[in-house]
């Protein structure tokens, strides 16, 4: 069953054309891990998806991106429920100056939730699905400000969770954390496909050889090629694939 | 500046000197000021002086009244010009493209903060009180300050929203919030203190006026009960204290209540508004 299904996309910031012709597909319950240089249009992707890319005026696309069957860019499309449907984890940890408690029940509270206990106990589980409840169950009430990087990054994830989304995406989740931290998250990505539908963009061609079923490649906008990770690492049918994982640029 | 005749650590040394210089200057500025009027006006000041009816125009009793009518104007002014000052802020942060309209509008901020507050007392007089018709008050004398403490406001505002870091703004849109949502929960709790900052400048300056109220307020001892009766602020009672020669000490000890009111003002804003950082980034 495909999850996210991507047509003739095309993007524009202002009058930069920056992806060009994407055709994408992610099957439910994967995890696809979007590789290439910087600039070769992978975040602008991931945030075509839940509609980032609307906060920025110049942005303008055409073509179709469908989540189950559903136009993500149809007028009559709600982006608060979208949203909520399709969770982001970001570059850098961003966890708002709030206690650790708040920071989860966020997403709640804003889509209406007002029953306490149920708050509690989804706080309590998206703590415990995201692999940092026995860190943090002492001192829910602290600021997550003074969490590690590692941790803030994993706070961050529960917050998404919180949600019950059906999508995570996550833009380079591990850049800004040391490679401990890292482990942790990419083991944690390993848990949460059982769950999740999970589109990651990383630079690190070892953590998407380790964390992904499908891979695509991205260069200058376009996508060069798309496959099952293995197939992609191991024998890769395009020439500037290979070129890309084995070092030769970006 | 280019010292060549002499070497890098000895005009390193100058300019440290120079520096150490003025940070010195100024706060025994700040300290002479304070110790005169508070050598001056302390002996003054008793039970009876704060909180007694004004006798003969001042010249013996208290200041009471005097006393609830700078807190009244105050109050009131900053009640209404917080969320003008704060809005428009926010208007310019989050809503307003940046161009044309809000160079205009910050342009306008930096004139009317400039505008001589002399020049606000005769707006207020001839607008507030007779145009309006709202008399000489307490309400009329708040207008004017209000008006007064919208640019300082606006523009501490401005610069706390702005600074609050986007990647916070991202997150809360990525959960599904929406604009309102996220600038109510996340980026005005994020940029309070700038905010409170904001406001008590506009707060400390709307008690210390003297001239943008005198033609508004009324000059009435009295002790004003509703915010359509006159009154006579701190500032006011030591002008004309001093200058119609009532009370030289009494003015003094005027000063020195206001001066202490708005030192207790801002050290405990500035001791809440920390605390609230500090919890907020767990330190």
């Amino acid at each position: 069953m495909e999850k996210i299904t991507v047509e003739h996309l095309n993007t524009y910031f202002g009058d930069a054309h920056i992806l060009k012709d994407i055709n994408f597909k992610v099957a439910e319950n994967t995890v696809t891990a979007l590789i290439g240089p910087s600039g070769c249009g992978k975040s602008t992707f991931l945030r075509s998806i839940n509609r980032m890319n609307d906060l920025i005026p110049a942005f303008k696309c055409d073509g179709t991106l469908l989540l189950d069957d559903e136009d993500v860019y149809a007028p009559e499309m709600d982006v608060v429920d979208l949203r909520r449907k399709v969770g982001m984890v970001f570059q850098k940890p961003n966890p708002f100056p709030k206690s650790i408690f708040e920071n989860v029940a966020y997403g709640l509270r804003i889509h209406g939730e007002e029953d306490e206990d149920f708050i509690k106990q989804r706080v309590e589980e998206s703590l415990k699905s995201a692999a940092i409840w026995d860190e943090v169950k002492d001192k829910l009430d602290k600021s997550a400000m003074g969490l590690s990087g590692g941790q803030q990054q994993r706070l961050c994830i529960a917050r998404t969770i919180a949600n019950n989304p059906e999508v995570i995406l996550m833009d380079e989740p591990c850049s800004a954390l040391d490679p401990i931290s890292t482990l942790k998250i990419e083991d944690l990505i390993h848990e949460l496909k059982k769950g999740y539908t999970i589109i990651i963009v990383t630079h690190n061609m070892q953590q998407a050889s380790r964390v992904s079923d499908y891979t695509s490649f991205f260069l200058n906008g376009e996508i060069i090629e798309s496959g099952r990770t293995e197939q992609i690492f191991v024998s890769p049918k395009e020439q500037k694939t290979e070129e890309y994982i084995t070092g030769r640029f970006g | 500046m280019n010292f060549n005749f002499i070497s890098a650590k000895i005009s390193q040394k100058i300019m440290n000197s120079i520096f150490l210089l003025s940070g010195i200057i100024t706060l025994t500025i700040l300290v002479i000021i304070l110790a005169y009027i508070l050598i001056k006006g302390l002996p003054v000041i008793n039970l009876e002086f704060i909180f007694g009816q004004v006798e003969n125009q001042g010249a013996s009793g208290g200041i009471f009244p005097i006393i609830v009518s700078s807190l009244y104007v105050t109050l009131l002014s900053v009640l209404i010009s917080t969320p003008l000052g704060v809005g428009a802020a926010i208007y310019m942060v989050e809503y307003a493209n940046d161009g044309k309209l809000t160079r205009i509008i910050r342009f306008g901020a930096e004139i009317l903060a400039s505008i001589p507050s002399i020049v606000y007392g005769l707006f207020g007089l001839s607008f507030f009180v007779i145009f309006l018709n709202l008399g000489w008050s307490i309400f009329s004398a708040s207008l004017v300050l209000a008006i007064m403490g919208i640019p300082t406001i606006f523009q501490v505002s401005e610069v706390s929203i702005r600074s609050v870091p986007s990647i916070y703004v991202e997150g809360s849109y990525g959960l599904g919030a929406t604009k309102w949502q996220t600038i109510y929960k996340v980026v005005l709790p994020a940029a309070l203190s700038g905010i409170v900052t904001g406001i008590i400048l506009g707060m400390t300056r709307a008690i210390s006026e003297a001239a943008a109220v005198m033609y508004a307020v009324g000059s009435s001892i009295t002790m004003p009960i509703s915010i359509l009766d006159p009154g006579r602020p701190l500032p006011l009672h030591l002008y004309i204290l001093a200058t119609e020669g009532i009370s030289l000490p009494n003015a003094f000890g005027t000063a020195a209540v206001l001066v202490i009111i708005v030192l207790i003002i801002t050290f405990l804003t500035n001791y809440f508004t920390e605390r609230y950082q500090n919890k907020m980034m767990g330190k």
